[in-house]
């Protein structure tokens, strides 16, 4: 079974149908990419899983269907976390509230040295804190953001366009802690990206849409090198 | 420069009501962005159920401290009950919205607490008596009254700074989208912030109505010198609230007693909301949250 399995979703935005029937699945400790050019509604696709704008058709997690269930309850039962397009940082709070913030549907009493495993992976954002989070640079914000993801403990991550706005080099250290993360913690990984080489390289499988529907999957090594991907996405 | 001290003390006093009520407005205005207007009227309309409560012929003649507690409790219940009912389904709505409701919300409580207990003043106990603690200058309920004050602020404070509810209630409010993102329930929090205020609020109604007389207009002036502590200490900042209530109290005293007259004591806080919105808009303490783009 996979962990997530996407069947037929199609969303809306008022009355304007943004997805039309989209169908997917996410292996148990895979990394995914969805691919695409602007506008193609791989924000949308994100924002279908966790609830967030209207949806109909099917997203099943860990086999049950969780359209129509608020943003909060999907988070809480089946540890879902979304790194939402523009980070979502706390800003008027700490570094370190924020990561607290995390862990807010967690009970047990591992939080504290979850801080450390998060501080591990982003040793700057230790440095910083007791910081108030609007402060920290995009970069930092991004890493900030992942996390907040981890302190959920999480059995998927979503991540929406975790370059945007940043230095190639950044950008690049970002994924090798990504691709750590996911071997490390076992966490499973849907990646949303427009630097379609990037994440095809620590992805599996990738899936690429064109305005509202899967126009080819496969498995990452197949979609990099199909003629047609490679001269409008990946740019060689 | 005995008068000074005596006005200076019956300021501080004064200015304990101020600062919960100033603290209510920052509560509220921290989780929904926008002033409450019937913020008063609601603390009012709870003195009136404590009054109730406590009232052995009208009402059920319960002892004050029981009577202090479950008023607070329905406050706080009440509060909450108007943000799920009234306030979560305009959540998205243009700001004007929210303003005509809360006059509607103003004139609602204030009329029916008219018509429920009539218009006649009446007399609110306190459990502090109204002798005096120091020979003409504060007396004991004065000085009870800013002691409850100021444990309650603690206990906010406390709240906020130190518990996750307390965090996840600020992010709730400055980050809506996140805070559901890591599973927190906006609405829920919303709702709670509501109900804190309220209940703070009753506080404030109860502390007054020793000294004004509990009448359906009681908390109007009241209000208006919690807005100016609100404004001077920083819409942003409980904290600021507080020790803006506590200072505009001090100065409307002053100023009344040498200055302007007591007549013109209210215009002292509408003025001190104007200066301090031109000067300082952030107010005294208040974060100017800083932003990067």
């Amino acid at each position: 079974m996979s962990l997530l399995e996407v069947k037929g979703i199609k969303a809306y935005y008022g009355q304007i149908e943004a997805l039309h029937g989209i169908s997917f699945a996410l292996a148990e400790g895979e990394i995914t990419a969805v691919l695409g050019a602007n506008g193609a509604g791989k924000t949308t696709t994100l924002r279908a899983i966790c609830g967030m704008v209207r949806t109909t058709g099917q997203v099943m997690l860990e086999g049950e269907n969780v359209v129509g269930m608020s943003t909060e309850k999907i988070v809480a039962r089946h540890k879902i976390a979304h790194v939402p397009e523009g980070r979502g940082t706390f800003t008027r709070v700490t570094t370190e509230e924020n990561l607290r913030l995390g862990a807010f549907t967690r009970r047990d009493k591992e939080i504290e040295q979850d801080y450390e495993r998060v501080y591990h992976y982003f040793p700057r954002l230790k440095e910083r804190r007791s910081q108030q989070a609007g402060t920290l640079s995009g970069g930092e914000q991004q890493m900030l953001a992942i996390g907040r993801a981890l302190m959920l403990r999480p059995r998927i991550m979503l991540l929406d366009e975790p370059s945007f706005g940043l230095a190639p080099i950044i950008t690049e250290e970002l994924f090798r802690i990504l691709a750590q993360i996911n071997r490390e913690e076992r966490v499973s990984m849907l990646v949303v990206e427009q630097n379609a080489n990037l994440a095809i390289n620590i992805s599996t499988t990738a899936y690429l849409l064109e305005t509202g529907e899967v126009a080819m999957s496969g498995p990452a090594k197949d979609i990099m090198n199909d003629e047609q991907v490679r001269k409008s996405y990946l740019g060689y | 420069m005995d008068l000074f001290i005596e006005q200076t003390v019956s300021g501080i006093a004064s200015g304990a009501i101020y600062a919960c009520l100033a603290l209510a407005v920052v509560m509220i205005y921290q989780a929904i962005d926008h002033f409450n207007f019937a913020q008063g009227e609601m603390a009012m309309f709870s003195t009136y159920i404590a009054w109730w409560m406590i009232d052995p012929t009208a009402g059920l003649g319960l002892p004050f401290i029981v009577a202090f507690f479950a008023c607070i409790a329905v406050s706080f219940i009440g509060g909450a009950a108007i943000e799920r009912i009234v306030f979560a389904p305009i959540a998205n709505a243009p700001v004007l919205s929210h303003i005509i409701v809360f006059i509607a919300l103003f004139s609602i409580f204030n009329s029916l607490a008219g018509f429920l207990f009539d218009f006649t003043p009446k007399q609110f106990m306190t459990p502090f008596t109204h002798d005096p603690l120091i020979e003409g200058i504060v007396s004991y309920h004065r000085a009870g009254m800013v002691l409850v004050t100021l444990v309650m602020l603690a206990l906010i404070y406390v709240f906020f700074r130190y518990t996750p509810v307390g965090l996840a209630m600020r992010a709730a409010a400055a980050a809506p989208d996140s805070a559901r993102l890591v599973g927190i329930n906006v609405g829920m929090m919303l709702s709670l912030g509501w109900g804190l205020a309220a209940a703070v609020g009753a506080v404030a109604g109860m502390l007054i109505a020793p000294i004004t007389f509990l009448t359906p207009d009681m908390m109007l002036g009241t209000l208006l010198y919690g807005f100016a502590g609100a404004v001077v200490g920083g819409l942003t900042s409980p904290f600021g609230a507080v020790v803006g209530g506590f200072l505009v109290g001090i100065v409307e005293n002053l100023m009344g007693t040498f200055v302007v007259g007591s007549q013109l004591k209210l215009t002292v806080a509408l003025v001190l909301i104007i200066v301090v919105l031109l000067v300082k808009p952030a107010g005294l303490f208040g974060r100017v949250v800083v932003k990067r783009v």
